[in-house]
Parts: structure tokens; C-alpha cells; sequence
């Protein structure tokens, strides 16, 4: 498994200072300041179109940002290539699936143990023993990791033919080949039901308590407020509010721009309380 | 077809020793030369698209110059054996090592696009290289190309008769299947794969998508070079106008007729094209009409070729979700 013990717990994981991008004239994200420590579930909320999506995608390397910085782990990864990031041990998945769709389930994680591995053309052509040693730790780690989040019996399935929410759950098994010290999760429960939500969430609970650090964007309130132990509230992309659960929920700004307007917000709070 | 494959699976070892055999025997069987010589003509091609279905098929970029690389190879080999008595086994892996650099070359402005904007490149470049074959004359004979390339010499036996490029042919074939096969069941060939399905994804999670397909365009380069350098003694004459783009797309219809993203696609492409050139060459330039009204209703009723499976996304992206296999796993 992952060496979580080489962490320095005083250090963020993920900490973005004044992170910005425009669209032309409209400003996706504005000066938000963030910090994730090892060891967090930290969830971002905010209404469709809050920036909440653009944010991770500043953070992963897909988008170069307006101003500001991010950091992985203390280290500057401003303006770094997505591939140079993931190699930092940040992962993620895609609120809009970006599955391997026509390849295999298993095949999809194989993918995913890449930056994990070092085969190169000679290696594979002569079945070197580096190349032995690479395919033998691959399948291990894949199948290890479909075991864990109950995939294993669709290993040979092609990723597409799988049910959304199953996809969901191939994307995140994906991202945790790449052996992550952070997990970057969009809208990991979009399209499950009920029943697969509160197993997810305990996947990633569980997956909290194994060491890793989990972002995570979601709509669904019970979710973020039993789960996350901080969350960063962003609105018209820029940051309302950044606390524990209760001290997003008593914040004036919060209801105004949020929870005031929707009465599934509103019962959520009901929920927890 | 899934018959096939499963009588594959299950008896792999005969199957290779029955076409091992077969192989063997057919130029012994074959008298007629003018036939021999049509097989080598499809071995050529098969290992020739084969090589284009590495960059097309399997990191899902579109290169449309194949017939540059190839007029590389050609050019080098016919160029060193014919001036400076170098032997032919030592120029074929070095046509192979300056397509593949010239491929680096062509591939380092197209990493930043892709699509129609690559291939326009790719094309360009094919042309360019045909061009300079055709002008550099102390080098590549102008445009009276290299005439009399020297028979490859293989321990004082002169190389000159089909049969002998026959074996030439069906080596460097196996050696291209066998080879390539390895390095698509790698890391190296995943990657590739996972930028063809999708390169956000792929970045993502680490792959190196410039890396990669640099060394996807220089792998493809170099068979095409090898092949190449084959291909110059086999005609003994060569000149530019045999490189032409018109070359390149005749070897992109192999590949796009057989199946994209195949082993055994360019093979089949390679011999439907080169006997449809055979056996139409009496209508004359209205064969490539033929040519054309065939791609056109393979790309409409089978875009992902004649051997490329439906669920993939060379066959137009579509899922077809199989309800049954899955409730029944369920269950
Ligand atoms: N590539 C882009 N080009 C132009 N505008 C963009 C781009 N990406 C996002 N936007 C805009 O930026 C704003 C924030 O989008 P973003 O996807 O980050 O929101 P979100 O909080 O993730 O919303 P949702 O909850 O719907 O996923 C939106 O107004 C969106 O239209
Ligand atoms: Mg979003």
C-alpha cells in the first residue's frame, strides 16, 4: 500500500493563494484562497456554474490559471502540465466521465498504474525483467484496487457497457492507481442512487481512514455535511465562506447566496442537526 | 469471425505451424514469378500499412504521410548500396533510423494539434520529402531517380529472383507483427491506446501524451523506412514519383478497408487493394473511382473496417449497451 507516513501533517496538502481565471470578460474563478491539510475530506459546494469545476481543473494542471498560485505539498505547481501534477501524487476523475469507454475495466486501472511503472519499448519488445516485473505488479495492483471498490467482477467488461454509476466508481479506481496522496473528486455520486451513494461514501470514508486526502465537489448536502470535516463555499467563483460543516451552515453569506433559495439545502441542514 | 478467434485461442501452436509451412512452401509451389512477385507486392503493403495502423489506429492520430517515410527508406537504401557499396543488411536498419528521426522531426510541430491540422502537416511533409527527392540530384538521381540498385547479397548469393524477396518480404512481416504485438501488450502500448480513446484522461493520469506519440510517429517511421529499403532493390528502379501522396492514401485505404487499431487488418487491407489494382488495371485511372465509391461505403457501413470490432471508437464512438450481459452478471 501507499507510505502516507512521509507526510508532513503541517504542511497543506493543497493550498491555492489568490487563484483566478477569467473566460474573457467573466471571471470562472476569482481570487480564492484554500487550504487543504493531509488527512481532510474536504468538500467544495457553491450553485451550478460557481467555478467549482474550473477551480479543480487550475489545481490538476488542465487549466493554466489568470493569477495566483497553487501549491501541492508545500511545492509550487503553478502553470505545470496535468501529467507533471498527477506524477506529484494528485489524482482525480472528471464530473463528466472521461472513461476509457471502450476498453476493459481492467484495462482502464492498467492505465492508471502508468507513472507507477517505468517499461519502456526495448523492455517490452525483449520481455525484459523490468517488463516481467512491471506487468506482474500492474495486474496485482489493478485487480487489488477492483477488489477493494467491488469491481472485480466486471474486470472484463468494457467500461462503457457499465451503468453510470458503476462508471463513476471505474474512475475513481483509476485515479487510486496512480497511488495519489490526494484525491480530486468531481461530482463523484452524479447519477447513483441512493443506495450506491452511501456505499460510495463509505468508500471514500474508508479510503480517508487508509491516508488518503479527498476533495470533493458535491450537490448532494447530507453527503458533504455528514462526511466532509471542512468545506469551501464558492459563489459567481469567488469564496463565501471556508470552515467545518456547522460553521458553513451558520454563515449569513452562505444562506443567502445558497441554502436560502433551496429547500433541499434546507432539509439537508435538518438532516444533519 | 468469433469462431475463428476462439479456434485461434485454443490451438495457437498449430495455427502457427500450419502458416509457418504454408509460408515456406508457397514460393517452391508458385512457378509463375509474375504471381510471386504480386505476394511480395502485398507482404510489402501489409507491413506498410501495418505500420501507418501503429500511428492511425492505435494512439488515434492521423498521419497522411507514410508515403514520405517510406520514400526514405527507399531513397537511403538505393542511395548507399548504389554509391557507396554499403551492404544491404546494414542499410536496412539504417533506413529504418533516419525515417524514424525525420519522423521525430515531423512530429514535433503537430504535438501541439491534432486532427485535420496534423494530417495537413503529415502531408505536407510526405510532399516535401518527395520533393527533395526529386531535386537533390547528385544524392537521389533528380528526377531520373536511381536506376540498376544493387540485389541484396546474402554470403556471395545474389538476391535477385521474387522467391528471395518472398522470404525478405514474409521476415520482415513477421518480424514487424511479432515486434509490434509486444509493445502494444506493454505500458507502452497502453498508452498509446489511452490517448487514442481519450487524451484528457490520459493526461491525467500521468501519461506523457507529447512523449508518447513522438514515439508513436518515430515507431511507425521506422518500419515504413525498413520497408522501404526493401522495397528498392525489389523494383531495382526508383524514383520520386513513386512516393507520391497518392501512394500514401492507397496505403491509408489498406488500412481504413482492413480495420484501424487491428494486427490483422492492414494484412487484409494490403491484398483486397493490391489485387483490385491487379485485377482492374484494364479501367485504367477509373479504378481509383472504384477505389474511392469502396472507402466511401466502408467509412458509411463499416468505419471501423473489415476485421475492427463494432464496440470501439474507430466504429464512430457509439456504446451498444448489452443489457442482458450485464443484469445477468448482476443477478
Ligand atoms: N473552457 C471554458 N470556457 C469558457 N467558459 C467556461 C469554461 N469552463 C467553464 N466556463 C464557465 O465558467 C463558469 C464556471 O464553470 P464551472 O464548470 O467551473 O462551474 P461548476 O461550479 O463546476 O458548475 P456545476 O455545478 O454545474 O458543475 C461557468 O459560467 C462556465 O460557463
Ligand atoms: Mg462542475
Amino acid at each position: 500500500m501507499i507510505d502516507f507516513s512521509q507526510i508532513d501533517t503541517n504542511v497543506p496538502m493543497l493550498e491555492s493563494k489568490g487563484l483566478c481565471k477569467y473566460f474573457g470578460g467573466l471571471k470562472a474563478v476569482d481570487n480564492v484562497d484554500m487550504k487543504i491539510m493531509p488527512g481532510d475530506i474536504f468538500g467544495i459546494i457553491g450553485p451550478n456554474g460557481a467555478g467549482k469545476t474550473t477551480f479543480f481543473n487550475m489545481c490538476t494542471g488542465m487549466y493554466t490559471p489568470t493569477k495566483g498560485n497553487v501549491y501541492l505539498m508545500g511545492e509550487d505547481v503553478t502553470g505545470l502540465s496535468a501529467e507533471r501534477v498527477a506524477r506529484k501524487k494528485m489524482a482525480r476523475t472528471f464530473q463528466n466521465l472521461q472513461l476509457f469507454k471502450f476498453m476493459s475495466v481492467l484495462d482502464n486501472v492498467k492505465i492508471g498504474c502508468h507513472i507507477g511503472t517505468k517499461t519502456n519499448m526495448v523492455d517490452s519488445i525483449f520481455h525484459t525483467k523490468r517488463y516481467k516485473q512491471d506487468e506482474e505488479y500492474v495486474v496485482h495492483k489493478s485487480e487489488e484496487i477492483l477488489r477493494a471498490i467491488g469491481l472485480y467482477e466486471y474486470r472484463d467488461t468494457m467500461a462503457g457497457n457499465l451503468a453510470y454509476g458503476m462508471q463513476r466508481k471505474v474512475e475513481i479506481a483509476r485515479a487510486l492507481a496512480l497511488e495519489p496522496y490526494i484525491l480530486l473528486l468531481d461530482e463523484p455520486a452524479a447519477g447513483m442512487n441512493p443506495q450506491e451513494k452511501e456505499e460510495l461514501m463509505e468508500f471514500i470514508k474508508m479510503l480517508n481512514d487508509g491516508g488518503y486526502t479527498i476533495a470533493v465537489i458535491e450537490h448532494d448536502m447530507k453527503f458533504v455535511m455528514n462526511s466532509c470535516n471542512r468545506i469551501l463555499v464558492l459563489n459567481f467563483g469567488q469564496k463565501i465562506c471556508e470552515g467545518t460543516p456547522d460553521q458553513v451552515k451558520s454563515d449569513k453569506q452562505v444562506h443567502e447566496a445558497y441554502f436560502g433559495k433551496g429547500i433541499i439545502a434546507g432539509e439537508a441542514v435538518k438532516v444533519h442537526g | 469471425m468469433e469462431k475463428a478467434k476462439d479456434f485461434y485461442e485454443k490451438h495457437k501452436l498449430i495455427v502457427y505451424l500450419i502458416l509457418f509451412a504454408v509460408s515456406l512452401v508457397v514460393p517452391f509451389v508458385i512457378e509463375q514469378a509474375l504471381i510471386l512477385r504480386y505476394i511480395c507486392t502485398i507482404m510489402m503493403y501489409a507491413t506498410l500499412a501495418g505500420s501507418l495502423n501503429v500511428i492511425n489506429g492505435y494512439s488515434g492520430q492521423t498521419c497522411l504521410g507514410q508515403a514520405g517515410f517510406f520514400c526514405i527508406g527507399a531513397y537511403t537504401c538505393a542511395a548507399l548500396t548504389k554509391n557507396f557499396g554499403v551492404s544491404f543488411w546494414i542499410v536496412l536498419p539504417l533506413a529504418g533510423i533516419l525515417a524514424a528521426l525525420v519522423g521525430l522531426l515531423v512530429s514535433l510541430p503537430t504535438l501541439k494539434l491534432s486532427g485535420i491540422y496534423l494530417s495537413i502537416v503529415t502531408l505536407g511533409a510526405s510532399e516535401i520529402i518527395r520533393i527533395i527527392a526529386q531535386t537533390w540530384t547528385p544524392v537521389t538521381g533528380g528526377a531520373l531517380g536511381i536506376k540498376q540498385i544493387p540485389y541484396p547479397n546474402l554470403f556471395g548469393l545474389e538476391l535477385f529472383r521474387p522467391k528471395y524477396y518472398y522470404f525478405i518480404f514474409l521476415i520482415i512481416g513477421v518480424l514487424f507483427l511479432f515486434i509490434t504485438s509486444r509493445v502494444l501488450r506493454s505500458r507502452v502500448g497502453r498508452a498509446w491506446m489511452a490517448i487514442r480513446e481519450d487524451q484528457v484522461a490520459a493526461k491525467s493520469l500521468g501519461v506523457e501524451t507529447s512523449r508518447c506519440k513522438c514515439t508513436n510517429f518515430m515507431y511507425g517511421a521506422f518500419w515504413a523506412g525498413i520497408i522501404g529499403a526493401a522495397y528498392a532493390p525489389f523494383v531495382n528502379y526508383i524514383e520520386s514519383s513513386q512516393f507520391t501522396t497518392d501512394t500514401g492514401f492507397n496505403v491509408l485505404a489498406m488500412v481504413v478497408i482492413g480495420g484501424q487499431g487491428t494486427l490483422l487488418g492492414p494484412i487484409i487491407g494490403s491484398a483486397i487493394v493490391t489485387i483490385l489494382t491487379e485485377t482492374l488495371r484494364f479501367l485504367e485511372n477509373w479504378r481509383y473511382v472504384i477505389y474511392a465509391i469502396i472507402i466511401i461505403l466502408m467509412m458509411w457501413v463499416r468505419p471501423q473496417g473489415l476485421l475492427g470490432a463494432s464496440d470501439s471508437i474507430l466504429a464512430g464512438g457509439k456504446i451498444r449497451r448489452k443489457e442482458k450481459e450485464q443484469g445477468g452478471k448482476k443477478a
